[in-house]
């Protein structure tokens, strides 16, 4: 963070991938209507343009020289000089891929893909140029930017130039004060200037802010100066004043320019100095890629009315820390409000108002800081439909997106861990969901397919639903495979539902094929387990011939939990609510035995194992005090139950989750611990861990 | 202190600026785009304006032809900030109002001294 240099160029490669992102939602936009409208086309030439400015501020000498291609065909298409058509379309698009590879090529100096980009870029400039006597104009305006060639050679020993300079009486109004030119030259050498005043009005017409002198600079230096440093100098007013230039001294002839036409001149005949060159793409670019457009943007782009959304960068460290902080002071203030217990202290009647007060905001502080984190989950699927029409492209089918609820804000670990399991169901849609024209024309339904992104909100949950309206789970196969699979026996009986689940039993796949899109060997169990990584559910329902739909739960945040606080023995645990059923009291006889352990008892007509916490962390009491209690837990993951025998449940409330692995190390059966009000710790149940062991035994 | 205004819609080019003027003791104000650009230089007074072209909402060319009109900057020196080499977008700066140009990629120190020459 020291470097500024390192600091503005993490800002730029943020802002590049928002360019990069806008350019392609812009064009996902015009896709299917073969008309655009000016608006849009600008929006996507400004994105090109600003990475080519910030590429070229940076040094990202590749990336400036493909967003510079880039640009002068959408200027082209800007200034209607080129229509977009589908091959311009499809060409911008595998541009995007060159340029999220510059990018990160910069950004973590991955690997510049040379041949796409080199073909893609010879694409834009095949397009740019279908035909080579369009080239003309161009080219004109190519040479014209080469810098005039100057009478370089002139003077050896020494120079004397003569500058006649008259600025327009308007000068002033831009801002620019003839005598700092002057001034400048001094740059350059000595310099005397004298002024002619002949031109100055009568007093009573004068206008004060007018400027109606000549003046004549002689500039003399022993080193050679050539007419382009003496340009140079009145480069910003070159359209503003009259020039001569003439050279005294010096072997050279003087060289007298005629003086710069002031109002007529038209653009791409005055010769731009060097300096203001820009740099140029490498010499092996045709033309057309140096060529800047001379006409104007149909329209000037009209003020949108779209304002960009305020926001500020932060650097997730220093939220985090926020958090954590603000996780110490819920702490403090629960410890605080049992001093303001009115019935143990009725003395401090006042204090107990102020604690309950304290408490309520508190808690709004947390919301709110807890909100920072929170991304729209658009961050997410913003980049399906680009996704999709690509699959869809390659596998010819005929695939709309449709994208629900995108402004539904999730926590931002949350959304970057999702995006793999995302990825791995829209593409399982496309590829197996969804049928090909022919078949869904065959079976009656429209030809063009489509899968939809959901997100919503469902008390303290984020729900996302991945559905496509294709052919839905084939019951058959899946039982076929699974029996080959070995996932299950050949005799289980199943209904529908449970079989369809078996797609997310480990070391299943269902396609007949290993096609490059979905089966490459990560199955549905991955992502059923990253889901459960981030305190989430994930299930399937289906139904033949009309589509498919995933539905992920997950936590709105992984930072607050929503917890049941429970005693077993002295010691306090937390269960997640998310995965708590009920809890019941059972008589010691509806327990069944093997030997002196509990094992099972029947729930809701099936038997479901039973734990004992006081045995699996080993909690420093009578083992027969618990089942005496009889009160359990019943608990469901991955729509497996269980039963907890716990002693007692004390409340329910919001704690703020610690990382074990990160204070302590990692055990099994946990996921975390939480500090109370009164300062103790407590340990945080991973009751998927938890089910699954007791599931071995 | 002298008050320079930039106004870039480009996050990075407009830190740039800021952290180049800063240093040099410049009190930089920034704004994103024309029209922010336009009601900053309203409620305030600025010695310089450094503008880019191409923005949303109120492009550059748009924005110095706004400022200009105003009484307090009859005379206040306007850069345009821009990549844009071609002359036409220079021509239209220039109609526009606008005192000058500095070309990106810049030199903070090019930029730097520029910026001394036009508030001597």
């Amino acid at each position: 963070m020291s470097d500024p240099l390192e600091r503005f160029k993490a800002v730029f490669f943020d802002e590049s991938a928002e360019a990069i992102d806008a350019i392609e939602r812009n064009l996902l936009n015009v896709d299917d209507a073969s008309d655009m409208d000016s608006e849009t086309i600008n929006d996507i030439f400004r994105s090109a343009h600003s990475l080519k400015g910030g590429s070229a501020t940076f040094g990202m000498g590749s990336l400036t020289e493909f967003t510079h291609v880039m640009e002068t065909l959408l200027d082209k298409v800007r200034a209607n000089e080129l229509s977009l058509t589908q091959d311009i379309l499809d060409c911008l698009f595998s541009s995007l891929d060159v340029l999220r590879n510059l990018v990160s090529h910069y950004q973590f100096e991955d690997e510049i893909n040379e041949s796409s980009m080199i073909e893609v870029r010879s694409e834009l400039e095949r397009l740019l140029d279908p035909s080579a006597s369009s080239s003309a104009p161009a080219a004109a305006v190519a040479s014209a930017a080469v810098p005039a060639s100057a009478p370089a050679e002139s003077a050896t020993d020494g120079t004397h130039w003569r500058i006649e300079f008259a600025p327009d009486p308007q000068i002033m109004m831009t801002g620019n004060d003839p005598l700092r030119y002057i001034e400048e030259l001094t740059d350059l050498g000595e310099i005397e200037v004298s002024c002619k005043t002949s031109g100055v009005p009568q007093f009573g017409t004068l206008e004060p802010t007018n400027i109606h002198l000549i003046w004549t600079v002689e500039v003399k230096s022993k080193e050679p100066i050539d007419e382009e440093a003496l340009k140079d100098v009145f480069l910003w007013i070159e359209d503003e004043a009259e020039f001569t230039f003439t050279n005294l001294g010096g072997a050279a002839p003087a060289a007298v320019t005629p003086p710069a036409p002031v109002a007529e001149a038209p653009s791409g005949q005055t010769p731009v100095a060097t300096p203001e060159v820009q740099p140029q793409t490498q010499a092996t670019a045709s033309p057309p890629a140096t060529a800047q457009p001379e006409k104007k943007a149909p329209a000037q782009a009209q003020a949108s009315k779209k304002r960009a959304s305020q926001s500020i960068r932060v650097d997730l460290e220093k939220i985090d820390s926020l958090i954590n902080l603000l996780g110490e002071l819920v702490i403090t203030q629960s410890m605080l409000s049992i001093y303001g217990d009115e019935e143990k202290y009725p003395q401090f009647e006042r204090l107990s108002e102020g604690l309950s007060q304290l408490e309520r905001h508190t808690r709004d502080l947390q919301e709110g800081v807890m909100r920072i984190r929170m991304l729209p989950i658009d961050f997410c699927f913003s980049r399906f439909p680009r996704m999709v029409r690509d699959l869809a492209k390659q596998l010819d089918k005929s695939i709309a997106v449709e994208i629900i609820g995108e402004n539904t804000e999730v926590d931002k670990t949350v959304i970057e861990e999702l995006n793999d399991p995302l990825v791995h169901l829209v593409r399982n849609c496309v590829d197996h969901g969804l049928e090909t024209r022919d078949e869904r024309i065959a079976a009656g339904k429209s030809e063009t397919g489509t899968v939809t992104l959901k997100a919503f909100h469902q008390v303290g949950n984020i729900i996302i639903e991945i559905s496509d309206d294709g052919a839905g789970l084939n019951t058959e196969r899946i039982r076929k495979k699974a029996i080959e699979n070995g996932v299950i026996k050949a005799n289980s009986q199943l209904n529908d539902q449970s079989i369809h689940e078996l797609i997310f039993a480990p070391g299943f796949s269902t396609a007949d094929a290993v096609t490059d899109l979905s089966g490459r060997g990560v199955g549905m169990d991955v992502v059923k387990r990253n889901i459960r990584g981030l305190g989430g559910t994930i299930d399937v329902r289906s139904t033949e011939g009309e589509g498919t739909v995933f539905t992920i739960r997950l936590p709105l945040t992984l930072a607050i939990l929503d917890g049941q606080l429970l005693k077993v023995g002295t010691e306090t645990y937390i269960i997640p609510m998310l995965s708590i059923i009920e809890s019941i009291q059972l008589k010691s006889a509806d327990i069944n035995k093997v030997g002196r352990r509990d094992v099972s008892f029947k729930w809701r007509g099936n038997f479901i194992p039973i734990l004992n916490l006081a045995e699996v962390f080993d909690c420093p009491m009578e083992q027969d005090q618990l089942i005496e209690s009889g009160l359990v837990v019943v608990v469901e993951s991955d729509n497996k139950h269980c039963g907890i025998l716990v002693s007692e449940l004390t409340n329910h409330q919001q704690v703020v989750v610690k990382s074990l692995e990160a204070n302590y190390d990692k055990v099994e059966g946990l996921s975390g611990a939480t500090i109370l009000g009164d300062g103790s710790v407590a340990l945080i149940i991973d009751v998927g861990a938890l089910i699954t062991r007791v599931r071995m035994h | 202190m002298k008050k320079i205004l930039t106004v870039d819609d480009s996050a990075s080019m407009r830190a740039m600026v800021a952290f180049t003027l800063k240093a040099q003791g410049f009190d930089v104000t920034e704004a994103v785009h024309g029209q922010e650009g336009l009601d900053k230089a309203t409620a305030s007074t600025f010695d310089l304006i450094i503008s880019d072209v191409n923005m949303p909402v109120m492009d550059g060319i748009e924005f110095i032809t706004n400022v200009r009109k105003l009484e307090a900057y009859r005379f206040t020196p306007i850069l345009m900030l821009t990549t844009e080499s071609g002359l036409d977008k220079k021509q239209e700066g220039k109609s526009a109002g606008a005192t000058g140009w500095i070309v990106k990629p810049f030199d903070p120190q090019k930029l730097v001294a520029v910026v001394n020459k036009v508030l001597k």
